[in-house]
């Protein structure tokens, strides 16, 4: 089974990278809501048959992003374009699927009522039973929506998602909030959609699942696009590395070695950011025999981003 | 292995007519059987007339009395008539429209090719139904324990402009609905609905409210309707019907204007 999820997955990153048809994509685009600037000049795209990942803390304009895509925004400069139309005109959502953070979905109709509404917006939806084996509803599918959990709730929007048997889906931060176990088994699902040829736009600001799912990750920070690549290329950029040791050197003698981007003092220990963990402690332990407490970790989503931008700032 | 070819849908509604009305029909099925199964909703919109058309309309007055030309049991039909209908098409449509807007779904519903006419299709058609349930249930208490003697073709008249009138008052929730959030929705509509319902005389009659009142209920929809009812069972001031018309009907546009004003006001700050 695992052999099958590694397959799946080489087999999609072969296939990404820049040979399929562009389906969607933002150019030049800038998104204000009054003094908010949400998005600033973005340009990406979503290749046919790849999974895109846009990745970014909260409040980087990933939400905004989807609705310029689905049509729910329009740009306050610059295009959207799917299929190469315009997404405000219903006909070519009728190729789309989305999955939005909704805080209210009517509690009291059930799961095969919701898809059954649904799927008569689309004209050639996919039929009942496929959508519920898709989304690994069968056995719920009577239950009214209030009865569900938040995993089962989750998979129902995915059904509503995919329920039309779209081309492209936008998938807004689809995990959160979810327990592994129901992670584990959307991530799944979402695979088995690539799987079979369609496109998807997911948005998250874990990198795990960016990394888990995505052909390409497409970083986006404050509104603009600040990186992009294979998962493994984002990581090796943005993953700094924290570096913690209680030690007699001082700090700006740690400050000026080659490759430390911050230090910082926490109590009776040096905090260090750096992108490259090994070459600062080969360098630490050399000047410091007597040093104690090392302990090196992987920087977070913050600090990546961190690491980030002051790299940009230092270039 | 799946292909990695894909067969592109064609980019088009491919919708044909009786598509299209299943769309509509469905989501009028679907409306109904949220609300129905809520409960809050068809429990008060029936109770509430109901019971006031018992209490003041049966019981707590001499049934048989004379008021303003007829008897106070059939009088009370036309006023808590109207008070029902008000009721069935505010709470069906601005409670539901501000809930689903103010909290995504009816974002989720919009990202799809959901024509967005059927969505309020589906809500009116809701008020307008249960407005003549209402109506209905007053005309069975009216014959069965209120002594009114009306001629069937009457009380067809008066189902028929009641349930009529529910339209007005279902353009005024939609458009109440585009202004209100999700948490004050119920408040905010108790406090339109409940003032204009008292001052157009629906639970007081006209003819006892202070002559101020009398005047300003003129300029009150709901009086309107009421007095088209009146008209009915031989109640009423006795203005032409014409004149209620005409001002229900202005007031209609007035509230699409409204709504519509609403619906591109959140295509705005969300659309764009």
């Amino acid at each position: 089974m695992i052999a099958e999820l590694q397959e799946i997955q080489n087999q999609a990153r072969k296939r990404s990278g820049g040979d399929g048809a562009v389906i969607a994509s933002l150019n030049g685009a800038s998104k204000s809501f009054g003094d908010v600037h949400a998005l600033r000049q973005v340009n990406f795209a979503v290749r046919a048959g790849e999974l895109v990942a846009l990745l970014g803390p909260n409040g980087a304009g990933k939400t905004t992003a989807v609705k310029l895509f689905l049509g729910l925004a329009k740009p306050t400069t610059g295009t959207v374009s799917v299929f190469g139309g315009d997404p405000i005109h219903a006909d070519v959502r009728t190729r789309m699927g989305a999955m939005l953070q909704v805080a209210k979905v009517p509690e009291t109709l059930r799961v095969r009522e919701h898809i059954d509404l649904f799927s008569s917006y689309y004209p050639r939806p996919l039929r009942l039973d496929e959508t519920l084996a898709l989304a690994g509803l069968q056995e719920i599918k009577n239950r009214v929506f209030g009865e569900l959990s938040g995993g089962q709730r989750q998979r129902v929007l995915f059904a509503l998602a995919l329920c039309g048997d779209p081309d492209i889906l936008f998938l807004d931060e689809p995990t959160v909030g979810l327990d592994v176990e129901s992670r584990r088994i959307l991530w799944e699902e979402i695979r088995k959609l690539i799987a079979r040829g369609k496109s998807v736009l997911l948005t998250t600001h874990y990198l795990e699942e960016a990394d888990a799912l995505a052909d390409r990750v497409v970083v986006i920070n404050r509104g603009r696009i600040i990186a992009e690549g294979t998962p493994a290329e984002i990581k090796a950029s943005t993953a700094g590395h924290r570096i913690r040791c209680v030690t007699s050197l001082g700090i700006e003698t740690v400050r000026a070695m080659a490759g430390v981007v911050e230090v910082s003092r926490n109590r009776d220990a040096l905090e260090i950011r750096a992108a490259e963990a090994e070459a600062i402690v080969r360098e630490l332990l050399m000047r410091d025999p007597g040093l104690s407490g090392l302990e090196v970790s992987s920087a977070g989503l913050e600090e990546a981003f961190l690491a980030l931008t002051q790299d940009r700032n230092n270039t | 292995m799946a292909s990695a070819s894909t067969v592109f849908n064609q980019g088009s509604l491919g919708r044909s007519l009786s598509k299209t009305l299943l769309v509509y029909f469905k989501e009028a099925k679907y409306e109904f059987l949220t609300r129905l199964r809520l409960r809050a909703y068809s429990i008060s919109t029936i109770s509430f007339p109901v019971m006031f058309y018992v209490l003041f309309g049966l019981v707590l007055n001499p049934k048989d009395a004379p008021l303003g030309g007829t008897t106070v049991a059939a009088y009370s039909i036309a006023t808590f008539g109207t008070f029902g209908v008000m009721g069935a098409s505010l709470f069906g449509t601005a409670s539901g429209l501000a809930a689903e807007r103010g909290l995504g779904w009816l974002q989720v519903k919009r990202a799809s090719p959901m024509p967005p006419f059927a969505y309020f299709a589906a809500k009116v058609a809701l008020g307008m139904t249960f407005s003549t349930i209402v109506v209905l249930l007053l005309l069975l208490l009216a014959f069965t324990f209120g002594g009114v003697h009306l001629p069937l073709l009457d009380a067809a008249k008066l189902v028929v402009i009641l349930a009529a009138g529910s339209l007005p008052f279902c353009v005024m929730g939609l458009a109440i609905g585009y202004f209100v959030g999700p948490n004050s929705a119920v408040a905010a509509i108790n406090l339109i609905y409940l003032p204009l319902s008292f001052c157009s005389g629906l639970w007081v009659p006209l003819m006892f409210l202070p002559k101020v009142l009398q005047h300003i209920a003129h300029f009150l929809p709901p009086y309107h309707l009421a007095q088209l009812a009146l008209g009915v069972v031989g109640a009423g001031q006795h203005e032409s019907n014409w004149f209620h018309w005409e001002a229900l009907i202005g007031f209609s546009l007035i509230c699409l204007g409204a709504a519509r004003l609403g619906f591109q006001r959140d295509e705005g700050q969300s659309y764009g």
